[in-house]
């Protein structure tokens, strides 16, 4: 580890920080119906939508007819998406001649980007049309990003309001969301993004004759209007193969520190909308302190482990940390920080192959996904994933003083919790079932590309990453088979909307309480005590269900390295 | 939930075709009218020709030209198309070797390549980037001590002094961004071709 690379982890943080409060304060305005500066241009568009779609923006909806919205509008999607890639081979905008894909991965792919996954079984480059990156991919990017901001804003909307019936009204807010935040920042993403570098362009491969003679085909494509809403969405989902490694989807190390910038952006910022619409940004503040904790202690470690490098690298006698995956403009830091934000929040680009971390390394991605991505997390899932672990957290703290929890004002009582419990013991479910299912599994045990233990943790990897709908990979795992393709999309859509029905009763539920002023006996959740309690929960409740899967995974392959073994 | 389905066709069919046609296409024009030589990927061409992408590395093997570093990258096996061979630098399928941290396949190949290196040039350190595979098996850099390492063989190939190589390599190199992001780095393509330009 190295003095530069803490000041960038460090500056990092800051610009994060300062970020919040800007980003939240707009966000706050747009989703309370208010007129923002961008009104001249977009306020027609919307207006437009609402009358052709027969929508009375002033009128609102309960959670129940809000969720039934929410899963109408994703039928529509999938629809799209799955029709796309069948028929690629027969549309235009497709300079490399790419034909149809096969029914059972067009199936995954499609329940991968709906879900704000984008969990990729196959190579962007080598398989799908410039038609299909932008109509079906792009589109999916900014529709799964603002479906995750919504419901989010609707569940703080059931923590704000009282005695109320309604929670927002969907079509409203995925409108607003699209239009008025995720719209205008990536036109300005986009051109930054190609200035450093970035193609965009509907012109077909480029055929290269080397210095030394050679032929080599260099893909490109309108990656940078997909890049921007892949980072700021959380999406992830790479338009090239090897993702945001890849040197036009990532050309220099500021275009990489922009990019991990905007994959908390919207996320942290969801924390002070919370703070804003609760009356008390400082109930904002409380949650990212939280994050910030886990977060800061998953980079150290990361950090750490890939700086110090592996036993085969060292007994070589090769100093400089483990370069194996990662790029030179990167470097070890970079990499380490990238891997680590990438988990935290549901995004899943990576810029760094995390199949050839060291095993300590590549155990914190594992546990970032497997608490569930609330360290900021997906935009909106990270919030509301975090939510419930606050509704747990107050519980306890209910408990332990045998009184009616309370949090902003609200009653926490036994639908409350069961649901939060509903939603969270999900993970474990598809997470640890998935993984034990396919290790005893002949055909599934095949794609394994690494013998011992850490063939293990390729496919414990693919099912956290999958049901958290990350979309990161040990991608060595040979993904594109029957087997994973299906329960891959089975993971990917339970671990998705298992979560978010029960968010919403809970939205519904708070919404129509009414609101109790605090009084000497209610636990103050703003300080550092709710802090403390917070993370020791996440990491009691989410941490040790999973501590015996990552004992036969990472763990034991960290002490087999120390002494000596390969496999 | 009748009453939901017109508004979640229109709202699906409209905001489809804002975000996945109107905004990529609008993108495409003003970026190719803005940054008309990223947009279309950075490309040098020599004496008319297409040679690469300043961004994407390609493969060296001549003695006298600087070497990238090994690349996973794999590609069609031209007997058998179902299967895949290596590749090095196929910038149409890019990716890295997935090789874990225990891997005997990994230590082998570094063994191997570790002792090649050392043959070339006994009185350095081997860079360590120089024998690990990148992550996009596309990396168009190396470390400046990657680069210095090669100096003796390359100048040796092209009978030129060490000293001149060795400062070619020192200007081609780039800091880091601000002195503070990224890492200091040698894109090999472009060392290559100033190599190229010195000769005459």
């Amino acid at each position: 580890m190295t003095a530069i690379g803490w000041v960038q982890i460090i500056l990092y943080c800051a610009i994060i920080v300062a970020l919040t409060p800007l980003l939240g304060g707009y966000m706050t305005r747009v989703f309370n119906g208010e007129r923002t500066f961008l009104a001249p241009v977009l306020r027609p568009v919307e207006v437009l939508l609402y009358r052709a779609g027969g929508v009375d923006e002033k009128s609102e909806q309960g959670w129940l007819a809000y969720t039934v919205a929410m899963l109408l509008f994703h039928v529509g999607g999938f629809v799209i998406l799955y029709a796309l890639l069948r028929l690629q081979g027969a549309l235009p905008f497709n300079p490399a001649g790419m034909t149809g894909v096969p029914p059972d991965l067009s199936f995954n792919t499609a329940i991968s980007f709906l879900t704000n996954t984008n969990w990729q079984n196959y190579g962007g480059e080598s398989t799908l049309s410039y038609l299909v990156q932008m109509l079906g991919l792009t589109h999916q990017n900014f529709l799964s990003a603002a479906t995750g901001i919504v419901l989010a804003v609707a569940l703080i909307r059931g923590f704000a309001r009282a005695s109320a019936k309604t929670v927002g009204n969907f079509w409203v807010d995925i409108t607003r969301c699209t239009l008025y935040v995720l719209l205008p920042i990536c036109v300005v993403y986009t051109l930054f993004l190609v200035w450093q570098g970035m193609p965009q362009t509907l012109g077909s491969y480029i055929d290269a004759t080397t210095l030394e003679g050679a032929k080599q085909t260099i893909a490109v494509g309108p990656v940078a209007s997909q890049v921007a809403i892949k980072m700021l969405g959380t999406n992830g989902g790479g338009f090239f193969n090897a993702n945001a490694a890849h040197p036009f989807e990532n050309p220099t190390a500021l275009s990489n520190f922009v990019q991990m910038l905007s994959i908390f952006a919207l996320g942290a910022a969801l924390t002070n909308v919370f703070g804003r619409m609760v009356g008390n940004p400082r109930q904002g503040w409380a949650i990212l302190a939280a994050m910030g904790v886990l977060f800061i202690a998953g980079v150290a470690v990361c950090y750490w482990a890939e700086a110090n490098g592996t036993h085969i690298l060292s007994s070589l006698g090769l100093s400089g940390g483990n370069m194996e995956g990662k790029e030179v403009r990167f470097g070890i830091v970079a990499s380490a920080l990238f891997a680590v934000i990438t988990t935290a929040a549901s995004c899943g680009a990576v810029n760094a192959m995390h199949d050839s971390f060291t095993a300590l390394g590549g155990m914190i991605p594992l546990i970032n996904m497997e608490l569930g991505e609330i360290v900021v997390g997906g935009v909106g899932a990270g919030l509301y994933g975090m939510l419930l672990f606050v509704i747990v957290t107050v519980f306890v703290a209910g408990l332990m003083v045998g009184r009616t929890p309370e949090y902003v004002g609200k009653k926490i009582e036994a639908r409350e919790v069961k649901m939060a419990m509903l939603a969270i013991l999900i993970l474990p479910l598809m997470m640890l079932g998935w993984t034990a299912v396919a290790v005893v599994y002949p055909p599934a045990v095949a794609s394994m590309a690494n013998a011992g233990p850490h063939g293990f943790s390729e496919v414990l990897y693919a099912y956290t990453s999958m049901t958290a709908n990350n979309g990161s990979a040990f991608a060595g795992l040979t993904g594109n088979t029957l087997f994973y393709n299906l329960s891959g999309a089975v993971a990917m859509f339970i671990g998705r909307f298992w979560m978010i029905v029960p968010a919403m009763a809970i939205a519904g539920a708070l919404a129509a309480k009414k609101s109790v002023p605090p009084s000497l006996g209610t636990f103050p959740t703003t300080g550092g005590l709710f802090v403390g309690l917070l993370v020791g929960v996440i990491l009691i409740v989410g941490g040790l269900t999973f501590f015996p899967a990552l004992a036969l995974g990472p763990i034991v392959e960290h002490l087999s390295m120390l002494a000596g073994s390969v496999f | 939930m009748l009453k939901e389905i017109r508004p979640a066709i229109v709202f699906i069919v409209g905001l489809t075709i804002i975000t996945g046609l109107i905004y990529p296409l609008a993108m495409t024009g003003i970026a190719g009218a803005i940054f008309p030589s990223q947009a279309q990927g950075s490309l040098i061409e020599k004496d008319g020709k297409v040679i690469g992408s300043a961004l994407i590395g390609q493969s060296f093997t001549e003695a006298k030209y600087f070497h990238g570093r090994p690349s996973a990258t794999t590609g069609p096996d031209p007997k058998d198309p179902t299967k895949s061979v290596s590749a090095p630098y196929n910038a149409a399928n890019s990716g890295g070797s997935n090789l874990g941290p225990t891997s005997k396949a990994l230590a082998d190949r570094l063994k191997e390549d570790v002792a090649t290196l050392k043959q070339e040039n006994p009185s350095a350190a081997v860079p360590v980037d120089l024998v690990t595979t990148s992550a996009s098996g596309l990396d168009p850099d190396i470390s400046p001590a990657a680069a210095l390492f090669q100096v003796p063989r390359v100048a040796k190939a092209r009978s030129v002094p060490e000293s001149s190589v060795r400062a070619l390599v020192e200007s081609e190199t780039r800091g880091r961004w601000l002195d503070l992001l990224g890492e200091p780095r040698v894109n090999v393509l472009k060392l290559n071709l100033a190599l190229d330009a010195m000769k005459s």
